[in-house]
């Protein structure tokens, strides 16, 4: 998530494409996070197998697809930069962050999927399963965050 | 204090293309859920007013940007466009969208669906603008 540099003042032509890449992915990536905790959350008490499968639906439809343009672009504008063996703090979280942040992604589209696949069968069965989702991709979302002020402010 | 107005300006943009992405979600057929709808337009509100605002605040602070800058003045054109189209396409989708479970299931108009599609496209042009900064 190199998004700072999106308005930084100067910066080669070179990096313009992957860093348009990169950004939109990012983008789309906390965006479609937004949309499923906030599915996922209000479906917790209600119980609603609606807003359970449209969670699903936005982390397999949504977020493994940004994840995948986020991360790709992120190595391309990183070797255009020339910061791939960089030992800069923002690097190391936007990398740790994004690769941990796969494991997650993936744990909470298979609880979301089966919360989905059971409360299609009956309303409120199968929460448990939403409900753990529901953590994983807030604290996610929190964690993605953090990274954009990383990105951002470039602690050292 | 650059870095500071650069990350909630980078905020603000994330919560427009949440908005974009909550709607397409509702053009797409997705349950069209009441307090989703508020949650989407309440963060095109902060979106709206934080991107126009720390975006003018940024080129005000630069020394290597002026206001008038042509990819500025466009980037300021496609915003008003961006929130007019959005205004619309939020008055349309409102009213098929109803409190709760049950709600939300009638048909989306299509105008509302077209100004929302419209709105994504000056969204999107807004970040290629942002990015590749033409005539800077």
């Amino acid at each position: 998530m190199m998004a700072a540099a999106a308005i930084s003042p100067t910066r080669p032509d070179s990096w313009d494409f992957p860093l348009l890449l990169h950004v939109l992915g990012a983008m789309l990536l906390v965006s479609t996070l937004i949309l499923a905790a906030a599915a996922l959350l209000f479906a917790w008490r209600a119980g609603s197998a609606a807003l359970v499968r449209l969670g699903f639906r936005a982390l397999l439809f949504g977020v493994l697809p940004s994840w995948i343009l986020m991360r790709a672009a992120a190595e391309w504008i990183a070797s255009r930069e020339g910061l791939m063996d960089s030992n800069l703090s923002w690097i190391s979280i936007g990398f740790t962050t994004a690769d941990t942040g796969i494991v997650v992604i993936l744990i909470a589209t298979v609880l979301a999927g089966l919360a989905a696949r059971r409360s299609g069968r009956a309303e409120g069965s199968g929460a448990g399963f939403g409900r753990g989702s529901a953590v994983l991709v807030s604290l996610l979302l929190i964690t993605y965050l953090v990274t954009v002020w990383a990105m951002a402010t470039k602690p050292v | 204090m650059y870095h500071t107005l650069l990350f909630l300006h980078l905020l603000a943009a994330l919560a427009l293309v949440a908005t974009v992405v909550i709607f397409s979600a509702f053009a797409f057929g997705a349950h069209r859920d009441a307090r989703l709808l508020a949650v989407a337009n309440v963060l095109w509100a902060i979106g709206g007013l934080g991107t126009i605002g720390f975006g003018i605040w940024l080129a005000l602070y630069l020394d290597n940007y002026e206001i008038y800058d042509g990819w500025i003045i466009a980037a300021i054109v496609l915003w008003a466009i961006g929130s007019e189209l959005g205004r619309r396409a939020q008055a349309g989708f409102t009213p098929v969208a109803t409190g709760g479970e049950g709600g939300g299931e009638t048909a989306l108009p299509g105008e509302a669906a077209l100004m929302h599609w419209l709105r994504s496209l000056a969204v999107l042009a807004l970040l290629v603008v942002m990015i590749y900064k033409p005539g800077a």
